[in-house]
């Protein structure tokens, strides 16, 4: 065969030179903004700050103090070097028993023990990144689907889709019922895949949802537990945000569902939980990340594909005696949660300061945020136009709605966690600016289609103009069911 | 049941259930023991260096800063924990490249921008299929091969493997024509060649390319327009002569320096698992001089990053290069000592091994004690050997070789208290079994006469488990 000797691309397969590692969203556009001028409380005061990156940096100071005064812990110190040879040759993919017993003893303390895990089936991968492709892998073939509630995580797009063939059909919610996955949306979803020959092999929840920051109730979660088992397709559970829920209601698993009386007939072989330590812990860095499945030819499999993205067994023997300490994981869930719950009221006061709102939320590390008013008209490219906006005129690297496959245009996830209460007040202080400039902007414009008699926007709109921030006192209750009273 | 999951999932893909596998399930029922159990199997089917691991203890001794997430007694415990660039730790890379060069006596440089870090060399390998191949396209492998790459090159990828057979009257060396019969082979199954993938130095065979083969690999791949993957895991662990000479170090030399194509086409896949005895840490990597293939593999790489803390670890004892030096060089005699004394033990058992200057074991000829020169007959010998000597070694079929007789024995992997041992094992099988075959009138004959066929029927060969599999090469 003769390919063109000077177009290495044709050497190469379509998955090496296309778009499906999804870098080209503007998810990442902003990254690599803020890589280009990354906001340093001294050496970078006017940087773009950074709040695009759902990272959980509140509580390592408990971590660290661990770490010191756990020597043996760590393979590398003289308390714990005796058992260096013995983890460092030790490559079996069940993985070392004692990292096992550590997860699966965390993952039933971060359910308040409402549910217990078997450490025989927890099955390691390479993040939560790597335990979404391999479930993927096992699941379904080249072709198939998987069903996903929007807005959803960009990450789903390479993860589930790239190397795998699979695609993604998406369930629309809406903002109408505070972004809710109703039955309808799930079936229209599925008879839509149906009429285009596509066969849906799952669906895929986020629970707590990133990036809502809310958590699903009981009645939802029966009702797709019904609906899955009457499609006889996989529900896949991501819960690597189970521990930084902080406020009410509770986080409820499908761990805790699956044991209700009234479930006594769903198919456990449909069920999977996908877990990971970078959100509830704060350790993007170690690569943790674990499939739960409670189908045991899917544990079976998954754990052999497991080869292809092993946890370093440092880590493995690390962690699991950091999570095998129960004093020390109680102190941290519930010191974690506290300073999670104050950082996102700080943060949500803030905004509502200047009139912004978001979706009520008590979990996750950042906010959904309500900038609909803002946009000269409501569609994805002025969002786009706002986004671009915040990023290089505000310095703030938020994720814009349609990156997330939002539906409506309009909505920003803004991340709170992975700064410090400094860099929290700045922010806060340039989205300050920006309102009350961008209002100005607003009421000028407003006045000007007045005068030519083009009053295209609707009484309720016209309202929030004349009810602009400026004038409206700082107390004042915003007119929209979606924002936190201040 | 089976319609709810993938192809992938419920085929035999994942290769598990090769003979090269249930070795190894035996011994874990059976692990020999020093005091606890002296008659228990011993493990010679894992290709695992553990001679120096008092090196490594030593150094971390000297260093412990490193320990508790410190430098320059700063904790850094955050910034670790944090770090998740699929990029990698730039000190890391660095110290990883300026290894690689000082394996092969600073002949060749690597770029540590072109270097992809991986999640061993299971995922790197994986991860180059993804990137060079469709499904439904095949590579061409050199045999013996090592078994794990039934499972890496293929299973997720769907791309095939076509063999390019080797044999052992020319040594097992790899000929224009055997590459020519393999790339028609591939033709004639309408399987379109991407690329021709070799072990430098071999698993199993423990030897290193010459000159000429690499020339010839090179000028094969460079007029069907493909790619060379060169697995260099083993690169660290070549003790005697010849010296080591990677495919990199060929593109150096006038004839391709300037042929930025063919050099674009030539990949090297490197771990640490082998050369400093590491497999639990999951550290391998990619080197490609094709910007295009570093880009796409480093995103891949995010299903199987390296642990920052692990590359943290390993950046620190990688930059001291006194260590490495010292380190590398203790290794290599260790190996060396330990091969020798195999070779011998088995000498003084008539049996030969080919001739090796590397790797962590023996390619080991026994066909002589074969009852007929057929598969079967090898498995039935290897059956013997797992359960009534006591030594789990791989059969040649497990590695594709087109011979039956050959077996890969490794020795790296215990004291030389054992290796005495199992060579006294060996030596009284062979000696107990050539007494038989002098009773009896056939070679033919020996085998089913024997005492031993009444053990033989005891146990039931299960071709596929679901135990404890560990991943190894």
């Amino acid at each position: 065969m003769d390919f063109i000797s000077n177009n290495n691309g044709h050497l190469l397969s379509k998955m090496a030179t296309n778009d499906g590692h999804g870098e080209k969203s503007p998810y990442f556009d902003g990254w690599k903004a803020y890589d280009s001028d990354p906001y340093h409380s001294t050496k970078n005061p006017n940087g773009i700050i950074q709040m695009g990156l759902a990272e959980n940096e509140l509580s390592f100071d408990l971590v660290q103090e661990w770490v010191v005064n756990n020597p043996n812990a760590s393979i590398c110190t003289a308390e714990g070097a005796n058992e260096f040879k013995e983890i460092a040759i030790f490559q079996d993919y069940h993985g070392l028993p004692e990292f096992r017993k550590g997860v699966a003893n965390f993952m039933g303390k971060v359910r308040g023990d409402r549910a217990r895990f078997d450490p025989d089936r927890i099955v390691m991968s390479g993040g939560a990144t790597g335990a979404h492709e391999m479930l993927t892998f096992c699941l379904a073939d080249p072709g198939d689907a998987f069903l996903v509630p929007t807005p959803y995580y960009p990450g789903f797009d390479r993860d589930l889709r790239w190397r795998t063939g699979v695609q993604i059909v998406p369930v629309v919610c809406e903002s109408s019922n505070n972004f809710k996955i109703t039955k309808e949306a799930l079936e229209s979803a599925f008879q839509g895949a149906k009429e285009s020959n596509i066969r849906i092999k799952g669906l895929l929840i986020t629970n707590p949802s990133n990036p809502l920051g809310t958590v699903l109730d009981r009645d939802t979660l029966k009702t797709l537990v019904t609906f899955i088992n009457q499609k006889n397709i996989h529900l896949i559970c991501d819960e690597i945000y189970a521990a930084t829920v902080f406020n009410q209601p509770d986080f409820i698993s499908i761990a805790e569902i699956i044991e209700e009386e009234d479930q006594r007939n769903c198919n456990r072989d449909l069920i999977h939980i996908v877990y990971s330590l970078s959100k509830d812990m704060g350790f993007p860095g170690f690569r943790i990340g674990i499939v739960y499945s409670y189908n045991d030819a899917v544990t079976n499999c998954a754990r052999k594909m497991s080869s292809f993205g092993l946890v370093s067994t440092q880590t493995q023997h690390l962690i699991g005696s950091l999570l095998s300490d129960d004093v020390f994981v109680e102190k941290f869930l519930v010191e974690s949660a506290e300073r999670l719950a104050k950082r996102h009221e700080k943060f949500t006061k803030g905004l509502a300061q200047v009139g912004i709102g978001s979706l009520k939320s008590n979990a996750g590390l950042f906010i959904w945020m309500d900038l609909r008013r803002l946009l000269k008209e409501p569609t994805v490219d002025a969002e786009t136009v706002l986004w671009k906006i915040i990023i290089h005129e505000v310095k703030l690297n938020i994720s814009p709605g349609s990156s997330f496959h939002c539906s409506e245009p309009g909505w920003f996830r803004v991340c709170f966690a992975n700064m410090d209460d400094e860099a929290v007040k700045i922010a806060l202080r340039r989205i300050w600016n920006f309102v009350l400039q961008s209002s100005k902007g607003v009421e000028e414009h407003a006045k000007r289609k007045c005068r030519n008699l083009q009053l295209s926007l609707s009484f309720r709109r016209r309202d929030d103009i004349v009810m602009a921030p400026h004038m409206m006192s700082p107390h004042s209750p915003i007119p929209s069911p979606l924002v936190r009273a201040t | 049941m089976i319609n709810l999951l993938s192809r992938k999932a419920t085929c035999n893909s994942h290769g598990q259930d090769s003979s090269y596998f249930l070795g190894w399930q035996e011994y874990e029922k059976n692990p020999y023991d020093e005091i606890k159990n002296p008659n228990g199997i011993i493990q010679m089917g894992l290709a695992e260096n553990q001679l120096s691991f008092d090196l490594l203890e030593s150094w971390l001794e000297n260093n412990p800063d490193v320990a508790g997430f410190k430098r320059n007694g700063q904790s850094i415990f955050r910034e670790l924990a944090l770090f998740q660039d699929y990029h990698g730790l730039p000190d890391f890379k660095k110290a990883l490249a300026e290894f690689m060069s000082q394996i092969r006596d600073n002949k060749v440089s690597f770029n540590p921008a072109k270097l992809v870090l991986a999640a061993g060399a299971t995922s790197a390998n994986e991860i180059l299929m993804f990137c060079l191949a469709e499904p439904g396209d095949a590579f061409l492998l050199p045999t013996p091969y090592y078994p794990g790459f039934d499972r890496d090159l293929k299973w997720r990828t769907e791309v095939d493997i076509v063999p390019i057979h080797c044999h052992s009257k020319n040594n097992f060396r790899i000929t224009e024509s055997a590459l020519e019969e393999a790339y028609q082979s591939a033709q004639k199954q309408n399987l379109r060649v991407k690329g021709v993938l070799v072990t430098n130095p071999s698993n199993p065979l423990g030897t290193t390319l010459t000159r000429n083969e690499i020339n010839l690999l090179l000028t094969f791949i460079t007029t069907k327009q493909i790619h060379l993957i060169s697995d260099e895991i083993y690169s660290g662990t070549v003790f005697s002569s010849p010296d080591f000479v990677s495919v990199m170090e060929i593109l150096t030399e006038k004839k391709y320096s300037m042929n930025t194509e063919v050099c674009n086409r030539v990949h090297i896949v490197y771990s640490l698992s082998k050369d400093l005895g590491l497999p639990g840490f999951r550290v391998g990597a990619i080197y490609s001089n094709d910007d295009v293939v570093v880009a796409a593999a480093t995103k891949m790489s995010s299903f199987g990053l390296v642990s920052s803390q692990t590359q943290y670890l390993l950046s620190e004892m990688l930059s001291d290069k006194k260590f490495c030096k010292y380190y590398l060089s203790q290794n290599q005699k260790r190996l060396q000592q330990q091969q020798k004394m195999l070779i011998s033990g088995l000498q003084a058992a008539e049996i030969s091994c080919l001739k090796s200057n590397a790797g962590l074991f023996c390619w080991v000829d026994m066909s002589h004690l074969l009852g007929s020169k057929t598969f079967d007959a090898e498995i039935d010998l290897w059956k013997k050997i797992v359960y009534d000597v006591g030594l789990n070694i791989s059969p040649g079929s497990s590695c594709h070789c087109s011979e039956p007789g050959w077996f890969r024995v490794c020795f790296a992997n215990m004291s030389a208290a054992t290796l005495n041992i199992a060579i006294q094992r060996l030596k009284s099988f062979v000696q107990s079994t050539t007494a038989v075959t002098r009773n009896n009138l056939t070679t033919h004959q020996s085998v089913k006469n024997s005492r031993r066929r009444s053990s033989l029927t005891k146990w039931v060969f299960r071709l596929s488990f679901d135990g404890r599999e560990p991943d190894e090469r």
